[in-house]
Formats: structure tokens, C-alpha cells, sequence
């Protein structure tokens, strides 16, 4: 691997060394364009020249909204070519949290894919006073706009063709003047408590993390990755472009969010990293599509599940796996778990990593059961999205895996895990009483999570260390562990669960809207919407059912007793949860308190006024009435 | 919307009196008004009123017995539907008129048959001139389907589509011919108030990115004063009232077209 500085230095080097071979795909108008990395050279050199001509200079910030797309990336290498940084934000993000990030990072200049994004920012605009110019990728809808600070893509690649016209060395001299040190990349983090905080990566962060990655994976030149994750979650670049920038592998747009997983299966890419939420969406998937097949299929289906999960809990207790089961297997490969592999699109996939929360260990044990080389790993944007990886023959739901080589954990005493690497981030953006709050005096990085290394040197997470409580009598309760179980049915979407200083264990629970709806109308219960189906007597004993399965498998102690069903999903527009899908705990309990109360006030019904955010920001309260089962 | 009374560009289509009887039925009766390059023009009226007559006259489906319809200066009164087709017109219908076995991407290049020049000799040859042509065709329908963003369900039978996204196919149909005039009868009808949202945005969108001359019928008429040039409003087959939104809802012969009384209260 040469030993360049920054990534715009690697896409130079690649533009020389692998000027034909395909830097990057997008799926548009039904075809998959490619651009080698000749293309994406050109393409970075305009638009950074373009952005030097409006004034954007080295440590200035670049906003990125949008789905995944050729020119976004581009342009967050552009700021990076000019010695500037790229600032990605969540595309759904309502207004008003844009508004904070934007303003708080100082944005110069945004790059926006459309006119809803557009429309987002000159929403807010009064709030942001560096704002310079706002720059639109598709022009679609962009005809009667009379904004000064608006400017198309083309129009900047333009301005930049002319002035790489008349100085051909300009962006190659800005290039050469890039340090490792300097920011490239600043991510804020969705945080379960308070505002954002943006995480500043340097090139060396960023370069150090990928290095370790395709060690460890053994990454190649002809990979194909799927860049489908919000440009936002710092994995997206860390697992896409720095990687590609290194050794020459290719990232894949998908043709917009709706149609992934049908690009998925199209592009078939060699690994792919995906929250466990994504992991359970398309189990729930395979379960409906199953129900819906021949009764002989279904059969089929069912049984060689059984035997893929008998054989994973096998292996799982050390056990031999007798001779009939992998006999059995063997024609499962050929009848149900290939055929499954080629569906999802994850036939050429060497790994498949399960990362951003914990997964229920029957999803993980369903997907390793199918030969699907799922692994678990854990990072946090503050050490640039990788600490602990599974090597293959050591994948397991209970652990997080091996602390990667050159990155160090430690335990502490009160069992918070430390991280020091190369990846540990320059600091939080103008935030510096919050850097020193999260790093030690001896450099090491807090996570804040509570863990344990095993004795396989396996790092196992059990929550966040403010999280784990205990019940009035003593008993320990780590709310992810319950709450994970529930998960597993595919009638569940979200849940909650309740204990620290009570007497028992509680748990508010969103339905699958998707699934549950499917089963009621086999059962012929006809709803209207999600709060009428979700408090359907009929729902409340489907769910109840589920949560008596699950108790079954759990010590008296730790069972749920009591339970309720929301009348509306858990939702990141309600700050309820974090766009990476986390629970806000402490905005839920204070949200729900009423519900709590109910739950250990003995009470069978509580009402409640929910105010609901809509995607523009208008906010709306709805009455509604919930009532209280108690699982016997 | 910007008003474009009185000005706006050339004519489009332009009826000249005309009149249509079914057996001793007079369904239209001696209708003259003109259509403008780029407007959205709609035509409203109680039930019975000749509306749909209207559009089937213009699409050639029926043809006037009195009278005469041009088109961009050519006499359409009496053109086959096929041939009007080819000219630039296309519509879509009350009822949804997609195959339902065929894909979404296979309707959209149906909607493409008037333009497709490939004879059937050449068309079984395959290679050549019929797959270049395969190849433009497909280009556009792609171009339709990111437009009114049916990317995810390309591949999925029309039938298996809800009836709001059924509609939205239909519409893309109907663009697939490249038409210079798109006539809509009734696209909003039935449709719940999300679905109603989305159309609108479509047919808007239609209507100003692609400058397509836009004459509809429909019921809702929150949709038509929202987003018409000019609106004409008919009843038992004659025309009461032509103008802009605001002309048409301040007219005494609306108003009592649609209330039964001139109270001076403003319609919608």
C-alpha cells in the first residue's frame, strides 16, 4: 500500500494506476452507469475547482444532503481535494435538527440532491448566516426558483472546467498541500441524549480504520460494495469511499431508497455491513413471503429452517452435528438456503457484518444457518466506526468479536470499555469541555458502554453503561437483552422495556405494521390504520402469545409481566429514536411517563396525548387510549 | 399558479361550435372554446352535463355532428382515434384501462406503439433497427418512470398495483406517446386525499417541466381552482362559463348552475 496522505492523494494515485477499472456505479433510468476512476477524477477535479471559484478555501465546510449518489460523493471529495470538510447529514431529518447541524457546523456551502432538500434548507436559511451558496443536484422542480444562493451541479462543474482550463496545475497543487491531519470528514452524532455533536476525522482517522478493515477481511481491488446507508452514519464512508480510495474496490449507488433491495439482489456485492434493523426487515420478509407460498413449499421452507437452526445450536454448544443433519443440510443448500442466498443478493458476499446495535441471537442464528457469513462488529464514530471485528470461524451473537489488530480495549474497573487506536477522533467540533469528557488523561477513548472481554479475548457488550439497572429487589436487568428477544417476532417492531428500581419487568411494544396487517387480513379482521389495528383484542392475544413464548425462555425474574401496545410506531421524527434506529430512553420514559405510572400503578387502561411529527415538521397531538395486559 | 387570461401562448386546440346528439339526446350542443399552448385547462359540470363527450370528440372517439375541433390548425372533427394519436393527443381514462398482466414498464412502452416505426418483417428479425429503436423507446419509458418516481415497481403487474399508483401508470401511459396535449377524464376521482396530493404534483409537474398542453375533467374541485389556467364549466351540453378560476367561481350562472339559486356565494 503506498503511504499517501490524504484520500484525494489515493484517488489521484488510482486515476494513474487503475484509470480503467470501475471506481464507482449508479443505477439510473433502469441501468447501471460505471465510472472508472479516470471519470471520477475528472469529475472531483471540476467540481472541486468549481468550489474554489465560489470562495470555498482550506478547513471550510461542505453540507451534504441526499440518498447515496455519484455526484454527493463527489462533491464531499471535492471539499476534501480543497482541504476543506465534508459535513453529510440525514436526509429525512426534519428542518428544524438540519438547522442545528448546519448552523452549528458553519456550512459554507451545502450540496443538496433535490428540490425537497432544497426546499428543506431555504426553509431555514434565516437561521444560517455563513451560508454562502446552496448548490442542487437534480434540476427537476428547480425552474422557478429567484434564490441568490442557489447554483445547479452542472453550473459549478462548469465554472470549474474553465478555471482547470486556465491553470491545469491548480487542483493537483491544492491536492499536493493536503496534510494527513487535516479534517476530512465531520459526522454528527444522532445522539440518544441532547443535541448532536459533530465528530471531527482526519484523513489519517479515516485511512487508519479502512487499512485495518481490508486486513482483516482481505478486501480486494474487484469488490463490490453497496453504498445504501445514510451518507451521514460515518460507516458509510469509512466502509465505502476510504475504502475504495485504498485499493480500488467499487462503490454501488442504488437507484433510490425504495428499490435496494431489489438493487441488492441485481448487483450481488461481495460484502455488506447493515444494521441489525435491515437484518430483521428482511427475515420478517423471507417469514411473510414463506406464509404466503404452497402449502408444500412452506414445508420445505420450514423444515430445512429447522434443520439450519438445530445445526447452528449444535455448534453454538460445541456439540457434534450427528451425521442424518448434515446429510439434511446438504440438500437444504440446494433446495432453500441457495436459493435464499441468490434472493437477498447475498450469494457473492465473502462477509456480512451486523453492526450500530445488538442483534437477537435467533436473527443472527437464522442468517448463519442460510451459510450466510454474517458477523457481528461494534465502533462508534468516535474511533472512525471500527473496534471489534468476528473472524469467520468465530462468529457468535453473544460477543462483538476480537478487538482489531492495532486497535486497543480496555476494561476499566466499573466496566466502561476504552478504546485507543489510530481512529480515535481529533475531537468534537467547537465542543471541547465535551472531547475532554469522553477521553481519559492517558489518551484512551470512553465509550461509555459496559462490557466484558471474555476468555476467547472477545469483547462482549451488555449495554450502555447508564442503561443497566435493577429491579426493586436486587436482580440485574439489562433492558437490551429483553427487549432483543421480543424482536425476533416478526410481529414486532419496536419495544421498550421498563425496570430499573421496579418491582418487575415491563414493556411497551410497536407492531410490524406490515406483518401484523398481513395476519389480520388472513384472519379476515378488517382495520384502518396502525392505532386501530395495533389495539385490536385480536393484535393484543397475537402479541401476548409471543411475549408467553418468550417468557418461557427466561428465569422467573426476568420475565415481562405486563405489557401494552402502542397506538403509533416508535419514530425518529418524534425524537423517539435516533435515525440509526437507538432508543432515546430518557425521552421515552419521560414521554410515556404516564404509561409507566399505569404499568406499576396497577392501572388496566391509560390514556394519552401523543404529539406526532409529520415529515414537514408540523406537529399534531392525537388523543388515544391504550390498555394494559398482564402477561399470566 | 400564474393567471393567463387574456394572454398566454397560441391556440392548441380550438372547438368551434360544436354539437353532438346521441338518438334525441343533445349531449353537446353548439360549444366553442379554445385551449392554449401550455395551459392546464379544465372542463367542470354537474353529471350529464356533456363533459366527457368533450374529450371523447377530441380524442376522436366520437365525432361531432356539428361544428369542428382543431388541432394546432388541423381539422380533427372527423380523424380516427389511431390517426389523432399519432397527431399528439393522448388520454387517459375514467375508468383505469392498463393491461393488468403486463408489467408497469411493459404498459409505459405500449403507450409507445404509435411512435415505434419497425415494420413486422424487420420487428422479427430483431437485430438491427428494431433493437436500436427497442433501445431509444426503452430510454424514454425509463425517463417516465424516474419522473413519476415508479422506479421500485417497473417490474411488478399493473394488477397487483393499488388504485392510486394504478392511476399514476395510467398517466404514464399516456405520457409514453410524447403527446403535445394529454387529455385527463377524471384522474382524481376516487382517490383518497393523499393520493389526490400526489397526482396533482405530477400532473403539475408534467405540465411545467415538459410544457404539455393539459385539458382535464374532474370532479374535485378544490383541484381544478388550485391549479387550472382556465376552467369551463358546462351544463346540459352547453357552455355557461368560461374563464379564469376566480371568473368562473364569482359567475351568477355557475353559481346557479351548481346551488339552484344566484344567491352570490362563491362556489368551492
Amino acid at each position: 500500500m503506498a503511504d499517501l496522505a490524504t484520500l484525494s492523494q489515493y484517488m489521484r494515485r488510482n486515476g494513474q494506476t487503475m484509470a480503467e477499472q470501475p471506481a464507482m456505479r449508479m443505477k439510473y433510468l433502469g441501468i447501471w452507469n460505471t465510472y472508472n476512476w479516470t471519470d471520477y477524477n475528472e469529475q472531483v477535479c471540476e467540481f472541486a475547482a468549481g468550489l474554489s471559484t465560489l470562495g470555498f478555501k482550506r478547513e471550510d465546510k461542505l453540507g451534504i444532503i441526499g440518498n447515496n449518489m455519484p455526484q454527493l460523493y463527489w462533491a464531499q471529495m471535492a471539499a476534501q481535494s480543497l482541504g476543506g470538510t465534508a459535513v453529510p447529514l440525514y436526509q429525512d431529518s426534519i428542518a428544524k435538527e438540519l438547522a442545528f447541524v448546519l448552523r452549528h457546523s458553519d456550512a459554507k456551502v451545502i450540496v443538496a440532491e433535490d428540490q425537497e432538500q432544497v426546499d428543506k434548507i431555504l426553509s431555514i436559511r434565516d437561521e444560517l448566516p455563513n451560508l454562502e451558496h446552496l448548490i442542487y443536484c437534480y434540476d427537476r422542480g428547480m425552474t422557478d426558483y429567484d434564490v441568490d444562493i442557489l447554483l445547479s451541479y452542472k453550473a459549478v462543474q462548469t465554472a470549474g472546467q474553465t478555471l482547470n482550463s486556465a491553470d491545469a496545475g491548480f487542483i493537483d497543487g491544492e491536492i499536493d498541500k493536503g496534510t494527513s491531519s487535516d479534517i476530512a470528514l465531520m459526522c454528527y452524532t444522532s445522539g440518544t441524549t441532547g443535541n448532536p455533536k459533530g465528530v471531527m476525522l482526519s484523513h489519517y482517522n479515516l485511512l487508519s480504520v479502512a487499512e485495518i478493515f481490508i486486513a482483516s477481511e482481505g478486501i480486494r481491488a474487484d469488490d463490490d460494495f453497496l453504498s445504501y446507508l445514510p451518507m451521514a452514519w460515518v460507516g458509510d464512508t469509512a466502509y465505502g469511499p476510504v475504502i475504495s480510495m485504498l485499493i480500488g474496490a467499487t462503490c454501488n449507488c442504488p437507484e433510490g431508497p425504495s428499490t435496494v433491495m431489489r438493487d441488492l439482489r441485481e448487483l450481488g456485492p461481495t460484502g455488506i455491513i447493515a444494521p441489525p434493523a435491515i437484518w430483521e426487515g428482511m427475515l420478517s420478509n423471507l417469514q411473510l413471503r414463506g406464509a404466503d407460498a404452497t402449502p408444500l413449499k412452506r414445508w420445505v421452507f420450514s423444515y430445512f429452517t429447522g434443520v439450519a437452526r438445530q445445526i447452528e445450536d449444535l455448534k453454538a454448544e460445541g456439540k457434534p452435528v450427528p451425521g442424518g443433519l448434515s446429510f439434511a443440510s446438504a440438500i437444504g443448500e440446494y433446495v432453500v438456503y441457495g436459493p435464499i442466498r441468490d434472493q437477498l443478493g447475498l450469494r457473492r458476499a465473502r462477509w456480512c457484518y451486523s453492526g450500530g446495535a445488538p442483534m437477537g441471537p435467533d436473527t443472527f442464528r437464522f442468517f448463519r444457518g442460510l451459510k450466510i457469513n454474517l458477523k457481528q462488529g461494534y465502533g462508534m464514530t468516535e474511533v472512525g466506526g471500527l473496534v471489534t471485528l468476528q473472524p469467520d470461524d468465530e462468529a457468535s451473537s453473544d460477543t462483538v468479536g476480537r478487538p482489531a489488530p492495532g486497535i486497543d480495549v480496555r476494561v476499566v474497573d466499573d466496566g466502561e470499555v476504552q478504546i485507543k487506536c489510530a481512529g480515535v477522533f481529533a475531537g468534537y467540533y467547537q465542543e471541547d469541555a465535551k472531547t475532554a469528557e469522553v477521553m481519559t488523561d492517558d489518551g484512551w477513548y470512553r465509550t461509555g458502554d459496559a462490557g466484558v472481554l471474555n476468555e476467547n479475548g472477545h469483547l462482549v457488550i451488555i449495554d450502555r453503561a447508564k442503561d443497566v439497572g435493577k429491579l426493586a429487589d436486587g436482580t440485574p436487568y439489562a433492558p437490551q437483552f429483553i427487549e432483543l428477544k421480543m424482536k425476533f417476532s416478526p410481529f414486532v417492531s419496536e419495544v421498550v422495556s421498563f425496570g430499573d428500581g421496579h418491582p418487575f419487568i415491563s414493556a411497551m411494544v410497536a407492531i410490524d405494521f406490515d406483518t401484523v396487517g398481513k395476519w389480520a387480513e388472513g384472519k379476515g379482521l378488517p382495520y384502518t390504520n396502525y392505532m386501530d389495528l395495533s389495539q385490536k383484542p385480536e393484535v393484543v392475544g397475537l402479541i401476548g402469545d409471543e411475549v408467553r413464548k418468550i417468557n418461557q425462555g427466561l428465569p422467573e425474574v426476568s420475565q415481562i409481566k405486563r405489557f401494552l401496545l402502542l397506538s403509533k410506531d416508535l419514530d425518529a421524527d418524534d425524537n423517539e429514536i435516533t435515525r440509526t434506529r437507538k432508543l432515546r430512553r430518557g425521552f421515552i420514559a419521560e414521554k410515556y411517563g404516564p404509561v409507566i405510572e399505569a404499568f406499576y400503578g396497577g392501572q388496566n387502561e391509560v390514556a394519552l396525548s401523543l404529539a406526532v411529527t409529520f415529515e414537514d415538521g408540523t406537529e399534531e397531538h392525537i388523543d388515544s387510549r391504550m390498555t394494559i395486559q398482564d402477561a399470566a | 399558479m400564474t393567471d393567463t387570461a387574456g394572454s398566454g401562448g397560441s391556440v392548441k386546440l380550438k372547438f368551434d361550435g360544436v354539437a353532438k346528439n346521441f338518438g334525441g339526446v343533445r349531449a353537446v350542443s353548439g360549444v366553442s372554446a379554445e385551449v392554449r399552448e401550455g395551459e392546464i385547462f379544465s372542463i367542470i359540470g354537474p353529471n350529464g352535463a356533456g363533459k366527457t363527450t368533450m374529450l371523447n370528440m377530441t380524442s376522436g372517439f366520437y365525432h361531432p355532428d356539428e361544428g369542428s375541433i382543431n388541432f394546432e390548425d388541423t381539422d380533427i372533427s372527423q380523424t380516427q382515434p389511431s390517426k389523432i394519436a399519432a397527431l399528439g393527443i393522448s388520454r387517459t381514462f375514467q375508468n383505469i384501462a392498463l393491461f393488468r398482466g403486463l408489467t408497469v414498464l411493459e404498459n409505459l412502452m405500449l403507450g409507445r406503439h404509435v411512435l415505434m416505426k419497425t415494420g413486422v418483417l424487420a420487428a422479427f428479425a430483431y437485430w438491427g433497427p428494431a433493437q436500436r429503436e427497442e433501445v431509444e423507446h426503452r430510454q424514454r419509458c425509463e425517463e417516465i418512470i424516474d419522473f413519476l418516481k415508479l422506479t421500485d415497481l417497473r417490474k411488478t403487474p399493473a394488477g397487483a398495483l393499488a388504485y392510486g399508483l394504478q392511476k399514476r401508470v395510467e398517466l404514464g401511459r399516456a405520457l409514453a406517446s410524447e403527446p403535445r396535449l394529454l387529455l385527463l377524464d377524471e384522474p382524481m376521482a376516487g382517490m383518497n386525499q393523499e393520493e389526490k396530493e400526489d397526482l396533482v404534483r405530477y400532473v403539475l409537474d408534467v405540465n411545467q417541466e415538459w410544457g404539455t398542453t393539459i385539458a382535464l375533467i374532474e370532479h374535485d374541485m378544490g383541484v381544478v381552482m388550485d391549479i387550472s389556467d382556465h376552467v369551463m364549466v358546462m351544463d346540459m351540453g352547453e357552455r355557461i362559463s368560461f374563464g379564469t378560476p376566480d371568473e368562473v367561481r364569482a359567475d351568477p350562472r355557475v353559481i346557479e348552475a351548481y346551488l339552484g339559486t344566484t344567491d352570490h356565494k362563491e362556489v368551492a
